[in-house]
């Protein structure tokens, strides 16, 4: 990995014009958009907006959904990631999520959740997924709670301890983008601090993507911000120009208050 | 203001009075006649079995007709179930053998790979099986079935074995094509459907969160079915395993036409045997002592009790495994 300062800016996702449809109805509408690389960008807006759907574009989980279509193009280091010839399964490699529900896998172990994704690429050395697990446990703030029971179900956990699962899970892998679809939304404040400071340290090592309709999470961790309303991308800027002086009027009745 | 009053009163009326609406009362009253006429059927039903049954019982002891491997009619008048209760478990657990992961592999298909209109006729081919009357299926084993079987596989099979290994040759029996094996094989066919069938319901009711999870991960589509899909699923895949295998248990006619019927120990692979159903349809005519009569009565209360253990555990796994709200318990 090069560290250069000059990485600054480098884009390491990028959209034209990409749109997703539910059927006829548009979920989202022609969004331009970049990603740096290692640095965390928030999406922000009411709720219907399309944020997920823009989210869940960047890692093909629309192919999932019968009846969701993509037009456009996204980009990841200048590769189409739509482009025929890719196999879905090697980008979802690359960028793991996090739902915004949690998604531990209920008959496994809480040890063999969070590796599951190490497993399916074949990793069976029993050291290095002790590590792994142990660390990615600590990195979600779940290791204390769990490190004396990680055999037992991933779903005897209580909801907010399966959503840390859930995220120690997608940082196993270690992706080199993250996306995370209001993470905290099922978090008590304590768990949501500690994601929010996983978020600062994890940023040195990994593109992240955070949805979030708490406006002040968005501005405690993200270098940018887009906002969205009612499917179309209003304004995408630095986060301090966001919420300080944003260019678009409806930026700033939203974040104001004004609706949402 | 009326209104407001009335709401009221409703609101403060206690529980059980409540239940002082007509309707609700008419309702529960006829739940609770139903269930109970449904509980006190399958009581009196065990129990007039058992008396029915009761000379043999006496004669021979509980455990004694259980265990006992002579079933005579003929000139000593001794009766045993073992031989039956042998050819049942045998013949019913083999089926659910061979059955499961067939049964298990359609069910994969049909829910998860097949086009939907591929999978819809798969489907109903398969439950059209559970629909056919086991007396045709019966009659489709004698006339079809049973010579081809025969002559395609357990003569030669038999032949090599006289040959080559004549240490199996007695283990192997007389390939005359109606026998354990052949009847077994048709058990296999008739319960798959009900494992099918369970379990396409159970992977349709798997939550997409559950895919795509598994498939954020970086899952393949086998993986995501391996990971996320058959683990969900698996309190739906046992009790259609039990299901099944409770049909296997009581499957009486195809099995009857198709078995041989042997009513002594031991049992081959290709020769003839009996279980416990097919003694009671083929000798009930014939069954002119009381003795014999009673025998095979009381053969239907250790039918009758092993069914019924059957679904005590099948509804146990059912719990156990069951995946409710995430959790499992
Ligand atoms: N699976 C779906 N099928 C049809 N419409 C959907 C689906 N998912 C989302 N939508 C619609 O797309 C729009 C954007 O939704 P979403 O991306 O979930 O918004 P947000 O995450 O910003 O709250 C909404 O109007 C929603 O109703
Ligand atoms: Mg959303």
């Amino acid at each position: 990995m090069n560290n250069e300062p000059s990485n600054e800016n480098k884009i390491r996702l990028e959209t034209i014009d990409l749109s997703v449809f539910y059927g006829q109805n548009p979920g989202v509408k022609n969004v331009s958009l970049q990603i740096f690389d290692k640095q965390v960008t928030a999406f922000i807006g009411p709720s219907g907006c399309g944020k997920t759907t823009f989210l869940r574009a960047l890692n093909r989980m629309h192919d999932l959904t019968r009846g969701a279509r993509v037009t456009g193009k996204a980009l990841i280091d200048g590769t189409d990631i739509y482009d025929p010839k890719i196999d879905p399964v090697t980008i979802r490699r690359k960028i793991g999520m996090v739902f915004q529900k949690p998604t531990p896998f209920p008959t496994m172990s809480i040890y063999d959740n969070v590796v599951a994704g190490l497993k399916l690429v074949g990793i069976k050395n029993k050291s290095l997924l002790d590590e792994v697990c142990e660390r990615s446990l600590r990195q979600s703030a779940l290791w204390e709670e769990v490190k004396d029971r990680l055999k037992t179900p991933g779903g005897s956990l209580s909801g907010g301890q399966q959503q840390r699962l859930s995220i120690a899970r997608a940082l196993a892998v270690e992706p080199e983008v993250l996306l995370m679809d209001e993470p905290t939304s099922s978090l008590d404040p304590q768990s949501t601090n500690r994601i929010e400071e996983l978020i600062g340290e994890l940023k040195h090592q990994v593109t992240i993507i955070i949805v979030t309709h708490n406006m002040q999470q968005a501005s405690r961790v993200s270098d940018n911000t887009a906002f969205f309303y009612i499917g179309n991308l209003i304004e995408f800027n630095k986060t301090t120009k966001i919420f300080t002086n944003p260019d678009q009027k409806r930026t700033e009745e939203y974040i104001t208050g004004q609706f949402g | 203001m009326t209104g407001n009053n009335l709401t009221n009163k409703k609101i403060s009326l206690s529980p059980s009075a409540l239940y002082g609406w007509l309707g609700d009362r008419i309702f529960a009253y006829g739940i609770f006649i139903l269930g109970f006429i449904v509980i006190f059927t399958t009581i009196a039903m065990a129990v007039s079995l058992y008396f029915s049954g009761t000379e043999a019982i006496s004669k021979f002891g509980f455990f004694g007709f259980m265990t006992g491997r002579v079933w005579d009619a003929a000139i000593s008048m001794e009766f045993g179930t073992w031989p039956f209760i042998v050819g049942t478990l045998v013949t019913s657990l083999a089926a659910l053998a061979l059955s499961f992961l067939p049964a298990v592999a359609i069910a994969i298909f049909t829910a998860e790979y097949a086009p939907k209109w591929l999978g819809y006729i798969i489907e109903n081919l398969v439950n059209l099986i559970a629909a056919v009357p086991s007396v045709v299926i019966g009659i489709w084993g004698i006339f079809i079935f049973t010579p081809w079987v025969r002559d395609s596989v357990y003569m030669p099979v038999y032949l090599w074995s006289l040959e080559n290994a004549p240490t199996l040759t007695p283990i192997l029996g007389n390939p005359a094509g109606y026998g354990m094996l052949t009847a077994t094989i048709i058990l296999t066919i008739m319960i798959i459907p009900f494992t099918t069938a369970l379990a396409c319901d159970s992977f349709r009711m798997v939550p997409k969160e559950q895919r795509e999870a598994a498939s954020a991960l970086g899952a393949t589509k086998w993986e995501v079915i391996r990971m996320a899909v058959i683990p969900y699923s698996r309190g739906g895949i046992l009790a259609g395993a039990m299901l099944s295998l409770g049909r296997a248990i009581g499957e009486t006619m195809a099995v009857a036409m198709l078995i041989g019927n042997k009513n002594t120990l031991p049992f081959t692979i290709f020769g003839p045997g009996s279980t416990m159903a097919s003694v009671i349809v083929n000798e009930f005519r014939e069954a002119v002592e009381n003795i014999h009569l009673a025998s095979l009565m009381a053969v239907g209360f250790y039918l009758f009790l092993i069914s019924l253990v059957v679904n005590l555990v099948a509804a146990w796994i059912q719990r156990k495994y069951a995946i409710t709200g995430g959790r499992a318990v």
